[in-house]
């Protein structure tokens, strides 16, 4: 690990990179893996329309070369031994202000190659979908220039060593998924949803530059390493505060209870956008912050249960959102935000919890995109209807599609041996022990993780079976047919993750991999027996699959084309709990309303004191201007008057 | 002569010289009346001279006399051009910056 915060050039850099150090090359060459997208979107953008030809070939190019560069690096670290993974070096020097003197670094290590991998692979299978999926949209080139962008993002986010240079690619991420679900601008609806996700992730960043502000004052830097070692010894009102604050970034980014409202509604983007934000960028951001600052909320466990509550309430707002919506991509997205839920609770169980938080995250982004990928291929084939009421008995005209939405579908459920089988059912293990010997944490949040997985396995069924069984309810004019195989490949290649990703990683070993990179976890034993648990996630997924077989798939099943009319509580699921309603009750009302006094105040008070200061300048000057009456000799009587009058002063002073 | 014989002279041209500048109408004679006026200046700087024996009057009023000379050239030509344009040159009727 080496750690050149001493001023010197950038040259200077680069030569030490070559000659000396212990980090690697391979470590050194992960700016590249920043540095190719972030190019290439510069590069799609500038170049204009003489780019649109092979713009997308760049696009595709770029993150793909950086996937082979994240693997070179990756397994250059494997070739290192256990102690020495961990490596932080200095690019250039970027803010030197005396005491707070900080460098450009990045940090290598298991955690940020697990997310450099898992963005960079996913990533360029959603970029060649875009392909074919974007082919006729005359603005493709600068989808994938912003595509690009989000990604070159995502990995300065993952990749920094400080949260200051996190926080520009957190900043990045929140500026590219803006341009993104306001990709079709011109629809008015659209461009309030990138509006709204923007606001919301501004919410968010209030509380990360809050948390840096804290570090600044309490420690002096904001560089990960030196942070966590001031952790271990500062106040548990700071460390509270900070992870609080943390947190808080992390809801506005994942999605997370409060700030969950804007997700739902970036369904306006392309669905490979979609893909994108819900697989492997931007909501995965939100679990990686409290991840990696791991040490800080070991250190205050009242945040450590305010993360625990707020990824419990995700998890089951989420899936009781999604056994509500008509909507297809609407219904995912309310089943990424309650898997993020799941993310959310695992990090706030300690580090233990987190490997498996992190797992989730990967074996999530492979079959959440590979269904995101399934739902674009649907609407592909149905003139972009992505109402579920009106679909139906697609298994029949898109065979690929159905066959890799199965693979995705009993992933999520978590069926053995699926990929979500060995995170997801780690997650609700690890929920049912008791942190500190809070039994009764163990118990809730244990029976939310149980009771979250019954629901999703109603509301993913549902969903798979009103899309591709049951009887066909599509109008005459619309022809389902399978996508082309630009579509097709990558959807295949993430089903098979979905499929065997899980396993792999376990056999593998990841979660010691992973741990290496985290605090020194404390593993202990679930409060109810391993395998009553996973028994009983089983069951109740079988029954929510069951109940959701037998209401919209079994052949007796009839599903309305218009919703039906129902109790309260599928209303209030279909109007997102009311998110909506609350948000504008408290927040955008008052809001509008102090704004509306600002401005009274501004026009009143600023404003008045100016224009009432030019009045009187203004009647005093009219009053004066009288005297201007032309008169060369009332001008002459003036001055001599003038004149009489100062020699009287001066008499009458010097007498 | 005493030089309180002097000034009561000089300002009995300064008044008159005021008066004529204040009540007359026509340009020229408005003219003269400030002509007056700067000569009763000099009246006094001469007497004021003489008084304390130094020369600095007499060279003041000898600046008042040329700035005079050179005042009258530019003032009737403006008279003049004034006639020129406008066929008259009274005072009153040179208003055009009033407000």
């Amino acid at each position: 690990m080496i750690n050149q915060t001493i001023a010197t050039p950038p040259g200077a850099v680069w030569l030490a990179a070559e000659t000396g150090g212990t980090a690697s090359s391979a470590a050194w060459g992960c700016w590249l893996v920043i540095a190719l997208p972030l190019v290439s979107a510069a590069l799609l953008l500038l170049a204009g329309r003489r780019a649109d030809k092979w713009g997308h070939l760049l696009g595709v190019a770029a993150p793909a070369v950086a996937f082979c560069l994240g693997v070179w690096a990756f397994f250059d670290l494997l070739g290192r031994p256990a102690a020495e993974r961990v490596q932080d070096f200095e690019l250039f020097q970027w803010i030197p202000g005396g005491v707070f003197d900080l460098g450009f670094g990045l940090r290598v290590d298991q955690l940020s190659l697990t997310f450099v991998l898992l963005v960079t692979f996913v990533g360029t299978l959603i970029h060649i979908y875009s392909v074919a999926y974007m082919a006729h949209d005359p603005a493709r080139r600068r989808f994938f220039a912003y595509l690009n962008l989000f990604v070159a993002a995502m990995l300065l986010l993952v990749l920094a060593d400080s949260y200051l240079v996190l926080f520009v690619g957190w900043e990045g991420v929140g500026l590219a998924s803006y341009l993104l679900i306001g990709f079709w601008n011109q629809r008015l609806d659209y461009a309030v949803a990138a509006k709204k996700a923007f606001v919301a992730n501004r919410v968010g960043d209030f509380g990360m530059l809050v948390a840096m502000m804290v570090m600044f004052t309490q420690f002096h830097s904001v560089k990960f390493d030196e942070v966590f070692s001031f952790a271990s010894w500062a106040s548990p009102t700071t460390l509270t505060v900070i992870a609080l604050a943390l947190l808080l970034a992390a809801c506005g980014k994942s999605a997370q209870f409060p700030l969950q409202s804007w997700l739902g509604d970036a369904m306006a983007g392309p669905t490979p956008v979609s893909a994108l934000i819900h697989a492997a960028t931007m909501v995965t951001a939100g679990v990686y912050l409290v991840v990696r600052s791991g040490p800080i909320f070991e250190a205050a466990p009242h945040a450590r249960l305010v993360v625990l509550i707020v990824g419990a309430i995700t998890l089951l707002y989420g899936a009781i959102v999604g056994c509500a919506k008509d909507d297809m991509k609407k219904a995912l997205a309310a089943s990424t935000m309650s898997q993020i839920g799941y993310m959310m609770l695992a990090a706030g169980l300690g580090p233990v919890g987190a490997v498996f938080a992190i797992m989730h995250l990967v074996t999530h982004g492979f079959f959440k995109a590979g269904m995101f990928l399934g739902a674009g291929s649907v609407m592909h084939a149905m003139r972009d209807q992505v109402d579920m009421r009106r679909f139906g008995h697609l298994d029949k005209f898109m065979k690929i599609t159905w066959l890799t939405f199965m693979m995705g579908w009993l992933a999520i459920l978590g069926v053995p041996p699926f990929a979500g089988f060995f995170s997801k059912d780690k997650i609700i293990e690890q929920a049912f022990v008791a942190p500190d010997g809070q039994v009764w944490q163990a118990w809730v949040f244990g029976s939310v993780a149980l009771l979250g997985a019954g629901l999703t396995a109603f509301y993913m069924s549902r969903l798979f079976f009103m899309v591709f069984h049951g009887k066909a309810r599509w109008s005459d004019e619309q022809h389902p047919h399978e996508s082309p195989a630009l579509m097709t490949v990558p959807m295949i290649v993430l089903a098979l993750g979905s499929v065997f990703l899980g396993l792999i990683l376990t056999l593998a070993g990841f979660d010691d991999f992973l741990a290496g990179a985290l605090a020194e976890g404390h593993h202990g034993e679930p409060v109810l027996n391993a395998y009553l648990i996973m028994g009983a996630t089983f069951a109740l997924v079988v029954a929510g699959a069951w109940i959701a077989w037998r209401r919209f798939g079994a052949a007796s099943a009839t599903v309305p084309v218009l919703p039906p009319a129902v109790d309260g509580l599928i209303r209030a699921a279909r109007a997102d709990l009311y998110q909506d309603t609350v948000n504008h009750a408290l927040l955008v009302r008052p809001g509008q309303a102090l704004v509306r006094g600002a401005v009274r105040a501004d026009t009143g008070v600023v404003d008045g004191a100016v224009r009432g200061l030019a009045w009187l300048l203004q009647s005093v000057g009219a009053v004066l201007a009288r005297l201007q009456n032309g008169f060369v000799r009332s001008y002459a009587a003036t001055m001599l008057a003038g004149v009489i009058l100062l020699t009287a002063i001066v008499l009458a002073v010097w007498i | 002569m005493t030089v309180t014989a002097y000034l009561a002279l000089a300002s009995a041209l300064f008044v008159i010289g005021a008066v004529t500048v204040l009540v007359r109408r026509n340009s020229i004679i408005v003219f003269m009346g400030i002509e007056l006026m700067l000569n009763a200046a000099n009246l006094a700087f001469l007497a004021f001279s003489r008084m304390w024996g130094e020369l600095d009057g007499q060279l003041a009023a000898l600046f008042v006399m040329v700035v005079a000379a050179a005042e009258v050239v530019v003032g009737l030509a403006i008279i003049v051009s004034l006639f020129r344009t406008r066929r008259t040159v009274s005072v009153d009727d040179e208003n055009l910056m009033r407000h």
